[in-house]
Formats: structure tokens, C-alpha cells, sequence
């Protein structure tokens, strides 16, 4: 099995403050998992704010250094510092999509602009030609056309397609790896539907691979493979999608689904969480633990 | 606490409320809250749901006293019937409206960081906001707040500390502190827990809940999340386009809505256990200063027939407290399948 991408044992420390009253927080304490090359995946990072979920995908996006471990994509590390034509190519590859699509676009120009300077770029060409149709094919993934975004301003269209114009952009250079950090959170509930179920059909029917960075654990359970819980910068659950959230064993995890408010009784006013749930969650952060498989295939962290 | 449960706090008849702007000799006219006829009753948790640019803020603002050119209200009242007596504060004078607001009218902003002064401590903007209303001074208004603090479970120490040194769940209690400090009768909730990780907004919306019911007070809670509203509110009402579309009983609503664009929200909610394919709605909602003729749904619906591209449908009563405003509601079904669970339904 050759892997895609492989985060070897990832550490992120933060220090804060000068001289006087200096501060560490660690954002993210060795983290490993690997996306395989054959079978793409939707691969879930579920968290908190302040779970260090963002640090992570920033490092896989190589926008921050990890201050120990590795990430390599493709068997090569990935580098903050490589050369230009080096993080171009991993560019190629690797591409983002970000959680507000109304702050990702320029408000001044008009949306094809940003579609076609990353076209230029990663095409390598000036010709108009090629990259219409090459921007034409990457909105025609996303369920748009050229011919109904051109010419218009991000004020004209409505979150959940200009959302889908941002994962166009992000696959103009066809990459193997998406990583979308809270990609719908930003978006309307009607619409955001619609945004998820286009994830599902860029990994079944584009095979390519997506990290999703969320805090909804039902879109996450609706469209991952795999997942993995982070509580303060740890991993404290990972493994198959169904088979954490059916039955999650961590006590983080259960407070986690036990808090997705349910319709099932909806008007039934039925809220309120048990104090000895939040209890047992708060214990466990900070302490260092270990991360044992179970028979089941999962990987949990528990303490001595 | 209960007394008549059934007493009317606002009557919103026929509300039209209108942004009219004259910019360089072009007139425009954004029809943000069209014809919302609506009662909201005491001791009730009331949803509004909607998606953006729907109208919800706009019939919000009004809803809250806050109208503000270029926004108008062109037809249509909203009474208020507190104990200091009756207002219609789409056509109330300042002066009247000052004299309800936080003690009788209250309002939960959305992202408490921008509602909190960044450079004035809590105890500071307590002062600001509730020592007017509630006519107190010295120790014995800091006595009231700090016992309405211990009920939001705050310690006293927060009103010495800055905003930035509370985390987002304490920052959302203390906004709720602060529209609620003077007991109102009527408290506006808008969006107060969008921002906010799973597991605290869980305990932000339980204590709204537990606050509302110990004073009697009457809620109207936005938000454009259903689920929300499955476990917040008493009834429902969604708007679309400036117009409420259906309103009824929160069970109702989730296991057999009447009005397609409800079904359709209440279908996209994905839920743990649960792989079934979420149909997505597609298109976008209408242009305000442009909407559709008929049925402003019309262009998105699946069920839009002739009729609907031509007529508006009124808004029916088609069983107690539901009413919705669809030429073909008995066709609707819900699109995926809601096990309801065993109980009585409407």
C-alpha cells in the first residue's frame, strides 16, 4: 500500500508572551494517522475550539512548521521552507478549501478572476483558451458553469454557491487531496447540504481525497470514512466513522455526541447534559495517556 | 407563573417594512418583511427560522423597536401588550420605546464579542445597560446583579474581569445576563449560539430555557438551525422571501410539515445512526427587490404547478395552531423517513 499522506508523531507548540509571563500551549501532541494512495476517503477531524484541529491542517497545508514529527506527502516531506517551484508542485496536489467562502473572495472582483489567476498558475499558460475550459471543467465538477459564474461578484451569489465556486478553484490542478476546514459552518442549513453531498461525489466519482475539519458530528458521521476526536491538541478516538459515533468510547467522544442536539423528540424540550459526563470529559485533558486498538479496530486513548 | 397561558404579548398584524433607497435619482425598494401577520403568547419559546437574506433580521428589527431609515415600516402594526400597557412600536415615539426597553423588551445578541465593550470591564457595561431600568444604585444594584449572575452560574468575579479574559460560553451567559437582569416580559433572542462549540451551546440553550420558564417570559428565538429549534422552541414559524410560510406546534413542524420548503429543512438535517441520502435543496433564495410572482418558492419547489407561479397562496389554518401558505400542503410529505416517535400527534 503506498500511503498519500502520512503524519509521522506530530507535535505543535505555541509559546506565548515575552520576557515576563511566558506561556506554551501545545496545539497539537503527537498526532499520527496516513491516508492511503488506492482508495480515497473522506477522512474526518472532529474537535472543538481549541483542539488543535486547524494547527494540524495547517501543517498538512505546509503553512506551519510542526515543532517535532514529520508529514510526508507522497513519501516526501512536506516543507515550508522548499523552493518555489518544490511548493508549487506540492500546490498541485495539496489545496484548501477555507471556512467562509464570502472572506475568501476578493468582494471587488469578479469571482472568475480568482478562478483564473489560480489557473494560470498552475497550468503554466497564458492562453485564454485552455484556461476557459479548464476553469469550465472545474466549475462543471461542482454541479456550475462558466457561463452562469461569469462576469458576476461573490455579492451575487449565495453562500452555498459561492462555497462550490471555492472547491472549483481548489480543483483546478485535479489534486488528490482536499483538506476543507469547516466548509460548511458558514453556510445556510438549506444549502448546506448540498456542499456535503458534493464532497461525497468529488470521493466517489473524482476519487479524490478530502480532510473535513468540523465540529458537526452528524455531517461527519453522514459523509466520512474515518475519523479522528481531538481534545486539546490529542487524539483521543480514532477509527471507522460508524463504528466511533454508533458507540463512542472515549468519555470526550460520548459528551460530544450526547450534546448533538436530536430531532427525534423535537418539541419534547428535553435538554440539559449530565454533570458526571462533563465531569469525566474534563478529566482527561491534559493527561497524556496512551492510544490502545481494540478488537474492533478502533484506536483509544485511555489512562493509567 | 402560569397564568393564562393563552394571553397574547404581540399581535403583528399585515407588517410591511420596506428598505426604500434613492441612490443618484435610482429609486430601490427591498421588500425585507412582506405582509407577516403573527401572535406570540406568553410563557412560549417562539422559532423563527430562515435562511440568510430571507427578512428574519429586518422583521427582527422591527420586532425590536430598532427601525432605523433606510429601513421603514410601511403597513401593518406590532403591539406589545405588557403590563405598562399597550405599544405598537412600528409607530411608537422614542421616548415610548425608551421607556419599555430592558425593562419590558429585551434582546440576546448574536456574536458576544461585538455586543461586549472590549475596553470597559462587565461590571462597567452592567451599569450602563441596567442602571437606568431598574432605578437601583451603589451596593444594592451590584447586590441584584451579582445575585442574578449566581444564577447563571458566574461567579461575582466577572464583573471585574475584561472581556477578552472569558471564554465564548461565559461571554454568551453574561449577554444573557444582560437582557435579562431586568426581568423583561418579552426577551428577542437572535442567532445567540451560532459561535459556539457543541457542547457549550447545549448549556447556553438550556439555561435560555430554564431562565424563560422562571420568569414567564416570552421568547423569540432565531436561528437558522433546525435542530435548534427542535429542542428550544414551543412553536415554529419559518420565513422565506419576507413571508411566513408555516407556523405550528414544534412536533408538527419536524414530523408532518405542510409546506415543502419545511420539509426540505427539515429533511437536510443528517443524523448519527442514520445513512439515508439527504436530498439538497438547490437554487438560491430570491432577490428581495425583485421576488417572484405567486408563491415566492415557486422557482425552487418540486411540487410548483401553474397556479403557484401565479397565485400567492394565503396562509390557511389547516389544524390548531398550524397554519401554512401552500396551494398543494396536502401533498407534502416528508422527504425522507422521520420515524416519529409514539405519542399523540396533531
Amino acid at each position: 500500500m503506498t500511503t498519500l499522506l502520512d503524519v509521522r508523531d506530530v507535535s505543535k507548540r505555541f509559546t506565548m508572551g515575552g520576557l515576563f509571563g511566558r506561556r506554551v500551549v501545545d496545539a497539537v501532541v503527537d498526532a499520527s494517522f496516513s491516508l492511503s494512495a488506492e482508495s480515497p476517503e473522506i477522512f474526518t477531524i472532529i474537535g472543538e475550539s481549541g483542539s488543535g484541529k486547524t494547527t494540524l491542517a495547517r501543517m498538512i497545508l505546509g503553512l506551519e512548521d510542526p515543532t517535532s514529527g514529520e508529514i510526508l506527502f507522497r513519501g516526501k516531506k512536506v516543507d515550508r521552507h522548499a523552493g518555489r517551484a518544490e511548493r508549487l508542485d506540492f500546490m498541485r496536489h495539496v489545496q484548501p478549501v477555507f471556512q467562509n467562502p464570502f472572506e475568501a473572495f476578493n468582494p471587488l472582483k469578479q469571482i472568475e478572476r480568482y478562478l483564473e489567476s489560480t489557473a494560470r498558475r498552475f497550468l503554466d499558460t497564458g492562453d485564454k483558451a485552455v484556461i476557459d475550459r479548464a476553469m469550465d471543467e472545474a466549475l462543471q465538477k461542482v454541479g456550475l458553469s462558466l457561463k452562469e459564474v461569469r462576469g458576476r461578484f461573490p455579492h451575487e451569489m449565495s453562500g452555498g454557491q459561492l462555497q462550490r465556486c471555492a472547491i472549483a478553484r481548489a480543483l483546478i490542478p485535479n489534486p488528490p487531496l482536499l483538506i476543507a476546514d469547516e466548509p460548511v459552518s458558514m453556510v445556510d442549513a438549506s444549502l448546506r447540504m448540498s456542499i456535503v453531498n458534493l464532497l461525497k461525489s468529488l470521493r466517489d466519482d473524482l476519487k479524490v481525497s478530502v480532510i473535513y475539519i468540523t465540529h458537526d458530528l452528524a455531517t461527519a458521521y453522514y459523509i466520512s470514512n474515518r475519523l479522528i476526536i481531538m481534545q486539546r491538541g490529542r487524539i483521543v478516538e480514532m477509527g471507522d466513522a460508524r463504528t466511533v459515533l454508533e458507540h463512542p468510547e472515549h468519555p470526550y467522544s460520548r459528551l460530544l455526541k450526547a450534546s448533538v442536539l436530536s430531532t427525534d423528540d423535537a418539541g419534547a424540550g428535553k435538554l440539559g447534559t449530565d454533570p458526571a459526563m462533563l465531569d469525566q470529559a474534563n478529566d482527561s485533558v491534559g493527561r497524556a495517556g496512551e492510544l490502545v486498538q481494540r478488537p474492533d479496530g478502533r484506536h483509544v486513548r485511555v489512562y493509567a | 407563573m402560569t397564568q393564562n397561558n393563552n394571553a397574547e404579548i404581540l399581535k403583528v398584524e399585515g407588517l410591511k417594512a420596506y428598505y426604500q433607497m434613492n441612490y443618484f435619482g435610482v429609486e430601490r425598494e427591498v421588500r425585507a418583511v412582506d405582509d407577516i401577520t403573527v401572535t406570540m403568547r406568553k410563557n412560549e419559546v417562539y422559532g423563527i427560522a430562515g435562511e440568510s437574506s430571507s427578512g428574519k433580521t429586518s422583521f427582527i428589527k422591527v420586532l425590536a423597536a430598532a427601525i432605523r431609515p433606510p429601513l421603514r415600516v410601511v403597513a401593518g402594526t406590532a403591539k406589545y401588550n405588557f403590563a405598562s400597557g399597550p405599544i405598537d412600536v412600528a409607530h411608537a415615539t422614542p421616548e415610548e420605546i425608551e421607556a419599555v426597553r430592558w425593562k419590558h423588551l429585551s434582546y440576546i445578541m448574536q456574536g458576544s464579542m461585538s455586543v461586549l465593550n472590549p475596553v470597559r470591564r462587565i461590571g462597567k457595561t452592567f451599569q450602563d445597560f441596567a442602571q437606568r431600568p431598574l432605578g437601583l444604585k451603589g451596593a444594592e444594584f451590584e447586590s441584584r446583579v451579582v445575585n442574578h449572575l449566581a444564577r447563571l452560574n458566574l461567579s461575582p468575579d466577572v464583573l471585574r474581569a475584561y472581556p477578552h479574559e472569558l471564554s465564548g460560553g461565559m461571554r454568551q451567559r453574561v449577554t444573557i445576563g444582560l437582557a435579562t437582569v431586568c426581568h423583561p416580559e418579552f426577551i428577542i433572542a437572535d442567532e445567540p449560539t451560532t459561535a459556539l462549540d457543541v457542547v457549550v451551546q447545549k448549556e447556553v440553550l438550556s439555561l435560555i430555557r430554564d431562565i424563560q420558564k422562571e420568569m414567564g417570559a416570552s421568547v423569540v428565538f432565531v436561528t437558522h438551525d433546525m435542530s435548534v429549534h427542535a429542542n428550544v422552541a414551543d412553536r415554529v414559524g419559518i420565513i422565506y422571501a419576507g413571508r411566513l410560510v408555516e407556523e405550528g406546534p414544534t412536533r408538527d413542524m419536524f414530523f408532518a410539515p405542510k409546506h415543502p420548503y419545511t420539509a426540505h429543512l427539515v429533511a437536510s438535517l443528517p443524523r448519527i445512526g442514520d445513512r439515508q441520502q439527504r436530498p439538497a435543496l438547490e437554487g438560491r433564495p430570491p432577490n428581495l427587490a425583485d421576488p417572484p410572482q405567486g408563491c415566492r418558492f415557486h422557482p425552487r419547489c418540486p411540487l410548483a404547478v401553474d397556479k403557484c407561479r401565479k397565485e400567492v397562496p394565503p396562509l390557511e389554518t389547516i389544524g390548531p395552531d398550524h397554519r401554512t401558505a401552500c396551494w398543494r400542503w396536502k401533498d407534502v410529505e416528508p422527504l425522507v423517513n422521520v420515524s416519529a416517535p409514539s405519542g399523540e400527534m396533531a
